[in-house]
């Protein structure tokens, strides 16, 4: 019995970086697209030989900002994946975009994309500026009107818990969102990452981060009011109006399924510790050096190290974990004394094997994670 | 070959820290020819690493100049360096005992410390002849004529022919040399063939030579391969090795009347060869053993645990080598329920804590967690017996206290005016009583009476933060003095944790309480739930704080490429959380206790 299996494209190029950003960015001034897009062909070509014969659940362009490929290195991407691995009957094939390239959403739809989630952080032209985002709240309005006109499935991201942004700031904007009637929102808290332009002007006290308590308020308010609008969080962060418009890749995560990635500093995961391995892999991480050689590094996740983050990310699912299957794919289990401390304290509920997080447990799910996963030696 | 009496001079350096003691021993040694310009490491006298790096003398050590005086004879001067600082005023006691004369050295331009007071006034006590030395007169802020009248204004001793030095040029160390000829007394002259008589000053332990004691020669010839007899320990050893020191070891046939040099004689424990000890012969003791000296008390005690539980062993094992070497450090197991297993260890004073801290963790390796310093306090028992209380911990249930008593001591305080106001602030707030507020100069001379529970908590830190540094400060024991002493508890979330408790003055107790609540308050990590910071006597709380709830923790995003980056967090707080010490429901990391205990009270 084999795991579903995803596709991640990593895009690194973006227009502008932005300040709170810690991922694996480059600026795109001249880049050149076409050895990258080769590269990646030949990094895909390779997983094939790697893995044997396995159908695609799932393509994910991510990056960076994917909405800067040419919508025929996207089409060449899909064609590729579906002649080296063939894609299941009604595969997911999303594209994270970004507003300032709305007129090329068209052409992205023609490529084979059929779901876009839209990087709209904010719906007020200082805080996009505060952001460091290129486009102005018109312009986001623009490209969600746009993507409903062409997409069956549109998601829209949001930052929240921005410097300066007080509770009734972003229940204004939550719901301003909630209206345009999307099937899917990502709602992050802003956060200050080690590295990031923010995290520095923060120290310096240039900006001055919302503190624990208005976080966590702006957290319930964000649980609480999706689930009024029926788009109740079905992950930590991720609200979706009934299952069909949720990310089937990014559950392929939460899941401990498999997922492979092509693209600089892609990482990728598939097998089961307890049948013949798991795996682990990550690409290449400069584009310059991923195009000279798109080679990847191998590393064997153990069954403790796989239990770990089965736990850490099944329990950010509405679902839960499922403490059987958690043992038949590792032989470990959470920690007992953990999960009935936890209990006692409302914060989990334990019922047929599935251990799920309350409304209030899931303001400290990465605590609980920390107790409940077992411990090495 | 022994040398004849009238050409020894036995003497040591007074000095404040700071004021060139060092230096001038380097120069002496120089001067003489003991070492080479070449040989000469910086300040050899204090071999320790600690010793160089802090620029104190903790162990006194001794070295042997041949001078040739302008009189055209042949000298021995033998130099015993004493530890300056107060903590070691025992070991400076019996190192001036052994000579007959001092230097005085006082910075030229800085004057006389509270510090040189006090050993000063040790030196007169011994009847020592003391020539003053004007060191840094070259120095632009040097003013010499006003420090002679500062010596004989606040010590009382003729400074009219000091000799005005540089140890760092050289400048007149030659009249130095002079003067110690001149001025200072030989020793007297016993009979070399009398039955051994010789104090032991000093010993310490050798990695190749076992104990090593340093020994004063009164009456009688110490030889290699003689059979001598400690008359305190009432146990003989054969002499393995006879020597000095110039200042490396170098051996020599024999020690007679009036001479400094070292023993050596397969004695394994330094606690055998106990200091003020008298040295005779097996064969043919003398009848006069010389009047010694009584132990050093442990007067400061804390506990010392190691952050690392596994690293207990290593601990121990690093204590018991310690103590080898230190007679007036004392220890003994402790148990508690915040840090472990560990040690209760009792010190001379707060540097002598501060060094074997240093030492365990610098040269054994060991991290170490030490617990706030706590005084020996003296109860009488309503059934009349005494007890004397180490640990705040082991405080007996108060109905069965009839009084509790706490050792006070006498503070000797150098302060330029501008300050002055704030030191006796800081002298009043830690309940003392002034006993003397003279002037010399533009500084006063302040005496207080404090209780030496106030003064090892931070007196030291806050004396310097309110004079930016110009403060000198020296103390000494008068006695135990009744007090209304409680024992004050810190509950967190209701749970007492032993490590944080303490006895003070119930004046005080509200303030101390209200510092420690507020400073847990901000060290503890917040939990899930709301806890309250406690300070209580016996059950009455009387400072409280509350640590507000975390309310969230979880991560907004969490993708495939986060897998292994939150799985090696998770691992990190795994370990973090064995470092954890924990009080019912609360955790409390080791870290927090460390920064607890190093409070101040602003």
């Amino acid at each position: 019995m084999t795991s579903p299996l995803g596709l991640y494209i990593h895009w690194p190029y973006c227009a502008r970086i932005c300040p709170y950003c810690d991922f694996n960015v480059y600026r795109a001034r001249g880049a050149e697209s076409a050895p990258l897009v080769a590269a990646m062909l030949a990094d895909l070509k390779a997983w094939r030989e790697r893995l044997g014969p396995r159908r695609l659940v799932s393509l994910h362009f991510g990056g960076g900002t994917p909405s800067l490929m040419e919508p025929e290195d996207i089409a060449r991407i899909i064609a590729a994946a579906d002649d080296l691995f063939g894609l299941v009957a009604g595969a997911e094939i999303g594209l994270e975009a970004n507003p300032m390239e709305v007129a090329r959403f068209a052409g992205i739809k023609a490529a084979g994309v059929e779901r876009l989630s839209i990087g709209i952080q904010a719906l007020n032209d200082h805080d996009l500026n505060v952001l460091g985002r290129d486009h102005g709240r018109a312009a986001a309005i623009k490209a969600v009107e746009t993507a409903q006109s062409l997409f069956e499935r549109v998601s829209a991201d949001f930052i929240y818990a921005r410097p300066g942004q007080s509770l009734r700031d972003w229940q204004g904007e939550w719901q301003e969102a909630l209206s345009w009637g999307l099937g899917h929102y990502s709602c992050y808290q802003l956060t200050y990452e080690p590295g990031t332009a923010f995290t520095k002007k923060a120290e310096r006290g240039a900006i001055v981060p919302a503190d624990d308590d208005l976080t966590a308020d702006m957290f319930t308010l964000t649980q609480d009011l999706g689930a009024a609008h029926g788009l109740a969080a079905y992950e930590i962060s991720n609200h979706a109006r009934g299952d069909d418009q949720r990310s089937r890749h990014n559950q392929l995560y939460w899941t401990g399924a498999d997922w492979i990635g092509i693209g600089p500093g892609a990482h990728s995961r598939w097998g089961r510790p307890l049948y013949g391995g798991r795996q682990g892999a990550s690409a290449v991480l400069t584009p310059g050096g991923y195009i000279k050689g798109p080679s990847q590094t191998f590393e064997a996740v153990t069954a403790l190290e796989d239990a770990q983050e089965r736990i850490l990310m099944g329990l950010r699912l509405k679902e839960g974990l499922n403490r059987a299957s958690l043992r038949a794919a590792t032989g470990h289990d959470v920690d007992p004394e953990a999960l009935a401390r936890f209990i006692a304290q409302k914060l989990l509920i334990d019922q047929d094997e599935t251990v799920r997080l309350t409304p209030q447990g899931r303001l400290y799910a990465d605590r609980l994670a920390m107790e409940l996963a077992p411990a090495g030696d | 070959m022994t040398t004849d009496p009238k050409r020894i001079r036995n003497f040591s350096i007074v000095a404040h820290i700071d004021h060139g003691k060092s230096t001038l021993a380097d120069r002496l040694i120089q001067t003489t020819g003991g070492l080479s310009a070449r040989e000469m490491k910086e300040q050899v006298l204090d071999s320790m690493e600690l010793e160089r790096e802090r620029g104190i003398t903790i162990k006194a050590q001794t070295v042997r100049l041949d001078y040739t005086a302008q009189d055209g004879e042949h000298y021995v001067l033998n130099l015993i360096d004493t530890p300056g600082h107060v903590d070691f005023a025992y070991e400076v006691n019996r190192s001036l005992f052994a000579c007959e004369g001092s230097l005085l050295v006082v910075d030229a331009a800085q004057g006389v410390e509270a510090q040189t007071l006090a050993n000063v006034y040790q030196a007169i006590e011994v009847d020592h002849e003391i020539v003053p030395v004007l060191n840094k007169i070259d120095l632009p802020a040097a003013e010499p004529e006003r420090v002679k009248a500062q010596i004989e204004d606040v010590i009382g001793i003729d400074a009219s022919d000091a000799v005005e030095i540089s140890a760092k040029t050289g400048l007149n160390i030659d009249q130095v040399l002079e003067a110690i000829v001149k001025r200072l007394p030989p020793p007297e002259a016993g009979d070399p063939n009398a039955p051994l008589k010789a104090l032991l000053v000093d010993s310490w332990y050798d990695t190749y030579l076992g104990v090593i004691c340093l020994v004063r020669i009164y009456e009688g010839t110490l030889r290699k391969g003689m059979k001598v007899r400690l008359m305190g320990a009432k146990a003989s050893y054969g002499v393995d090795g006879v020597g000095v020191f110039r200042p490396t070891k170098e051996s020599v046939d024999s020690l007679g009347p009036g001479e400094l040099g070292f023993l050596n004689a397969s004695i394994k424990q330094v606690r055998d060869a106990r200091v003020g000890d008298t040295v005779t012969e097996e064969k043919r003791p003398t009848d006069k053993p010389l009047p010694g000296f009584k132990p050093a008390q442990p007067v400061v005690f804390c506990g010392m645990f190691p952050v690392d539980a596994a690293d207990f062993e290593d601990m121990r094992d690093a204590v018991e080598r310690l103590a080898l070497n230190d007679a007036s450090f004392s220890y003994e197991m402790e148990t508690s329920a915040a840090l472990g297993f560990g040690f209760r260890c009792g010190f001379l004073g707060l540097l002598h804590l501060e060094v074997i801290r240093e030492r365990l963790e610098r040269e054994y390796d060991v991290d170490l967690i030490t617990t706030a310093p706590s005084v020996v306090y003296e109860l009488t028992m309503t059934d009349g017996s005494m007890q004397e209380l180490h640990n705040p911990a082991d405080m007996p249930d108060v109905v069965k206290i009839d009084e509790i008593a706490e050792p006070w001591i006498k503070a000797t305080i150098l302060v330029p005016d501008e300050y002055l106001g704030a030191v006796l602030k800081l002298c009043e707030d830690r309940r003392g009583i002034q006993q003397e507020l003279t002037y010399a100069g533009s500084r006063a001379m302040l005496v207080y009476e404090l209780p030496l529970n106030e003064v090892v908590f931070d007196f030291y830190d806050r004396l310097k933060s309110v004079t930016k540094g110009y403060a000198s400060f020296d103390y000494q024991f008068i006695d135990h003095r009744a007090g209304d002493l409680v024992k004050m508890s810190i509950l967190v979330n209701d749970e007492p944790v032993d490590a944080l408790s303490m006895i003070v003055h119930r004046a005080r107790a509200q303030g101390r309480g209200r510092a420690m609540c507020e400073k847990l308050k901000d060290l503890i990590p917040r939990h899930m739930f709301k806890i309250p910071i406690q300070a209580a006597i016996g059950g009455k709380v009387i400072a409280r704080e509350t640590l507000s709830a975390m309310r969230k923790d979880v991560t907004a995003k969490c993708y495939g490429g986060d897998a292994t980056r939150k799985r090696k967090l998770l691992d990190k707080q795994k370990a973090g959380k064995k470092r954890m010490r924990q009080f019912g429901k609360v955790e409390i990391p080791q870290e927090a206790f460390i920064a607890a205990l190093k409070m101040d009270d602003d």
